[in-house]
């Protein structure tokens, strides 16, 4: 089992290398992208666990350490592999 | 005799500038205490350095908070012990919650290593006691992560409450309210980006920063 995070600057916070990779992309002639924003993503494997540990040792994790709430937000998914 | 620790973490590096300064300026006792002690007890005021503790991984302070020796930081804080944190050492009380808010990428995403000019807010506190309100201080920053963000009600509650301490007089990283300093609600607990270390010998270009160390030594011993 594993838990996927994605980690992300909550609105308003500045994101400058969002904002630059985003310039990159229009500049080389990608264009329709309205905003990019760039967080983090997290894996974590489990042994031996059921879906509801691995989902209470992903929350806990997100609130203990990995996300500070003051300027990020977060989200998991808890996938069979 | 005053005694001062100061706090060494993987990857601190302005622990050597702050031994020297605090031993061979002011005269005072000061030892290293490395992450992974966990007792204070004999000392009088506590200093954590700058620097990229554990690398900078994850966070700012994010890994350093976890590091044995903050919890005894903490409740040596809840005693009225002053606990100064310089640059990676304000990143770590942020992250720890012993001041409010948080530090992020400077407006520019550069690195600034600079002298800054920065603008006294209040001089009650036991970190500012020798200065006047309006005083103008320069000295050093050197930081990635120097914005200072926090939400409306927390910028109004420090401001009601004087407890920014300084504020750039050139916002050189977007920090709000151009902050470069906070203290705690009781006063004891100050965090800046600015290097007051650096600044305390009129051969680095300037001594302001010996104002703030004088205060608080005076304050309290």
């Amino acid at each position: 089992m594993k838990a996927k995070i994605f980690i992300k600057y909550k609105d308003g916070i500045l994101d400058p290398q969002g904002k630059v990779t985003g310039n990159a992309l229009n500049s080389i002639g990608v264009k329709g992208i309205d905003s990019l924003s760039i967080g983090k993503y997290i894996e974590m494997e489990f042994d031996d666990i059921t879906r509801d540990e691995a989902d209470k040792i992903a929350n806990d994790s997100c609130k203990k350490l990995l996300v500070n709430p003051n300027t990020q937000t977060y989200s998991y998914e808890i996938i069979n592999d | 005799m005053t005694k001062c620790a100061v706090l060494v973490f993987p990857g601190s590096n302005c622990d050597n500038d702050a031994y020297f300064v605090l031993k061979n300026i002011f005269k005072i006792e000061v030892s290293f205490v490395w992450h992974k002690d966990s007792n204070l007890d004999s000392y009088h005021m506590i200093l954590i350095p700058g620097g990229f503790s554990y690398g900078d991984y994850l966070r700012t302070g994010a890994i350093a908070k976890f590091s044995p020796i903050m919890k005894e930081v903490v409740s040596k804080s809840k005693k009225g012990i002053p606990v100064i944190g310089i640059c990676n050492g304000f990143q770590i009380l942020l992250e720890c919650g012993l001041l409010p808010g948080a530090l992020i990428n400077n407006k520019n995403i550069k690195f600034l290593s600079q002298n800054v000019k920065l603008e006294v807010q209040d001089n009650l506190s036991m970190f500012t006691n020798k200065l006047n309100e309006g005083d103008t201080l320069e000295m050093p920053i050197a930081h990635k992560q120097g914005n200072y963000i926090a939400d409306i009600d927390t910028i109004k509650m420090l401001k009601d409450n004087n407890r920014i301490a300084f504020k750039y007089l050139n916002n050189p990283n977007g920090s709000q309210l151009d902050i470069a300093g906070i203290t705690n609600e009781e006063g004891n607990v100050l965090g800046m980006m600015p290097h007051p270390e650096r600044a305390c010998d009129k051969i680095l270009g300037s001594d302001d920063g010996k104002l703030i160390f004088q205060s608080i030594i005076d304050s309290r011993f």
